[in-house]
């Protein structure tokens, strides 16, 4: 057995056996040929059967992934268009009297090897573009159709990269899962197989070729695993694995698209809470509303130097395009504490669970926040963002965030730069932040209370320390009337309150958050439909 | 000969789809229209040539229009990149 990581597009489980998608490596020879004209006529007809081929896959990438996804094949056909594209082949077949096939390919590499040398992700990605074109031509010059699927049974489809035009044109019904040697989460495979909703894989760490090849594996999508020859034990978890899943899928089918409504008509909102992009699948498989807490500093742990803002920006637009238009809140850097980053280069503490974290630290180094601001405000432009920022203790505080703010705001705007409409947070998550939330709920839009950090620091006890369990109740009436209070400050001043720590989604709890008049509960996304069941089946007005 | 500088204010500037739809507008008109960036200089005709600029959100672009009907390509491109670039 051999197991092989990638991060997860699309969780669930598929059996079956491997299929490696290989391309049709197009050999090109350099020949000769005498008739200059004939040749530049055999390349502008295949250009125009490429053309053709390019619409009517527009067509079928439009019914299968939309519009957006589709408008890469239209960009193709102006690309096969373009001038100085055509006027390089022609010249290369009239100069140096050879064949299209040498002058597609020789000018398909030069165009490409262009954008591959561009400082700039997004462009260097449109290498790819120009050699997916160019072998399209190739393929119809030499003949030679493009590689399918060799396989009357579905299968899982393992391959270095796939090209748009790859995927669009296999027979779907044969697919059981993707799983690829590169490509992103925001690649053309990745986004048709969370529409095809099966298993999917990017960035695997295995070897797209004969070793795999025929093999019967396992894909665990939401583990972003792969598994090739499973052992018998391996084999039975993963099997139960897919009846839990399925089972899931059950109560997601009847409870998807529903509403969290109780019986009396009371609204909940319920948002997902994320560490990680890579969790983004199953904030959508789940059906949450939206992001209640995407917990930003893994960002800065995942790295060794601070994160640019054009690294960040890229992982925040991606967030909020993917929940197209559903609220992401997204909290400011939170490290100190428990979670530690060398870079920061922090002076040890006595007691860092009190100590410089969290908006201290963004307050004290306002530099770094700024940088991580202009990010979320430039990606507010993609989606629907918000910003909630940790371990407020005083009004001063919110008041010194708000000046930052306008600071990073006029200097976008002086720059011509766009951004949305972001509401403002706070987490409430001190004993103090609770006794004056009346007042700072003049300040902000929104609450999001952090009950693990609350619930600690209102009782005094370490949660890590397992001696302690006997004095520890998580659910203290202390900590339920810090609630309450909460809710109570916010409504009269007109905002809205969640819940974003691990009681919110205690489900002993929720008919009693309901009755206090929550408005939000963020959880992790596979408790989301569990919540949504009770919610649907409380009566708020005999509680 | 007419031209106009415009600042781009799209968040990922001229990438892909936007100059799919560039190209497909000045191939309307007759004229020759250029955009230049830092001095270098691509035909809004041709895809490739305009994506290698890698125009961004932020920066300035001289366009410039020579031709029979350059007043009403210039009136409709800067319509166009003030609609969506």
């Amino acid at each position: 057995m051999q197991i092989y990581e990638g991060k997860s597009v699309f969780g669930g489980i598929a059996m079956g056996k491997i299929c490696v998608y290989k391309k049709n490596e197009k050999q090109v020879k350099r020949q000769k040929i005498e008739d200059e004209e004939a040749e530049v006529t055999r390349y502008q007809e295949a250009r125009e059967k490429a053309m053709q081929q390019l619409q009517g896959l527009y067509d079928k990438a439009l019914l299968e992934v939309g519009e957006a996804n589709a408008a890469i094949f239209e960009v193709h056909q102006m690309m096969l268009e373009d001038d100085d594209y055509n006027e390089s082949v022609e010249n290369i077949i009239r100069t140096e009297h050879v064949n299209a096939e040498y002058a597609v390919a020789t000018t398909g590499d030069n165009f490409s090897e262009m954008f591959a040398a561009m400082d700039d992700d997004y462009m260097r990605a449109r290498a790819a573009d120009v050699k997916d074109i160019s072998e399209r031509v190739l393929g119809i010059l030499s003949g030679v159709s493009d590689a399918d699927l060799a396989s009357d049974e579905p299968v899982i489809i393992v391959a270095d990269d796939l090209a748009p035009s790859e995927t669009v044109q296999m027979d779907k019904s044969k697919v059981l899962s993707f799983v690829t040697v590169h490509g992103s989460l925001n690649s053309h495979t990745a986004i048709l197989a969370r529409t095809m909703s099966i298993p999917a894989l990017v960035g695997t760490n295995l070897a797209a070729d004969e070793t795999v090849d025929g093999k019967f594996a396992v894909v665990d999508g939401a583990a972003g695993k792969i598994y090739v020859e499973p052992d018998e034990a391996t084999m039975e978890l993963l099997e139960k694995k897919q009846q839990e899943f399925l089972e899931q899928k059950e109560l997601l089918e009847t409870l998807k698209g529903k509403e969290n409504v109780t019986l009396d008509g009371k609204q909940m909102l319920l948002y997902a809470n994320i560490g990680n992009s890579k969790d983004l699948a199953t904030v959508i498989q789940n059906d949450a509303g939206g992001i209640g807490l995407f917990r930003s500093e893994f960002i800065y742990l995942e790295r060794d130097h601070y994160p640019t803002e054009e690294e960040q920006f890229l992982i925040y637009k991606q967030v909020a395009q993917t929940l197209a238009g559903k609220r992401v809140i997204i909290r400011t850097l939170d490290i100190g504490a428990d979670k530690q980053c060398d870079y920061f280069e922090m002076e040890k503490e006595e007691n860092p669970a009190m100590g410089c974290r969290a908006i201290r630290i963004c307050l004290t180094r306002p530099e770094i926040f700024k940088t991580q601001l202009r990010a979320l405000f430039r990606a507010s432009a993609f989606g629907k963002i918000a910003i909630m920022y940790p371990m407020i203790v005083s009004v001063e505080e919110v008041r010194k965030i708000k000046a930052i703010v306008a600071e990073v705001k006029a200097e976008l705007d002086a720059q011509g730069i766009e951004y949305g409409e972001v509401e403002q947070g706070i987490m409430i998550e001190t004993p103090a932040a609770v006794m004056i939330s009346d007042l700072l709920a003049e300040e902000v839009d929104f609450f999001s209370i952090g009950t693990n950090d609350l619930t600690q620091y209102t009782l005094a006890i370490d949660r890590q320390n397992t001696k302690l369990d006997e004095f520890y109740d998580p659910h203290h009436p202390a900590v339920l009337r810090m609630i309450r209070m909460v809710v109570e400050n916010a409504h009269k001043k007109g905002i809205w309150v969640g819940i974003c720590g691990d009681l919110g989604a205690d489900l002993e709890l929720t008919q009693e958050f309901l009755k206090m008049g929550v408005d939000e509960l963020s959880v992790s996304p596979g408790r989301i439909l569990p919540l949504r069941k009770i919610i649907r089946e409380t009566n708020v007005g005999q509680l | 000969m007419r031209e106009f500088n415009y600042i781009i204010t799209d968040p990922e500037g001229i990438h892909a789809r936007p100059a799919g739809e560039l190209v497909k507008e000045a191939k309307q008109f007759e004229c020759k229209i250029t955009l230049t960036k830092d001095g270098k200089t691509g035909d809004c005709k041709k895809i490739l040539g305009l994506m290698s600029l890698a125009v961004k959100n932020g920066n300035e672009v001289k366009m410039t229009f020579d031709g029979a009907d350059e007043d009403a390509a210039c009136e409709a491109i800067e319509a166009f990149m003030k609609a969506k670039l």
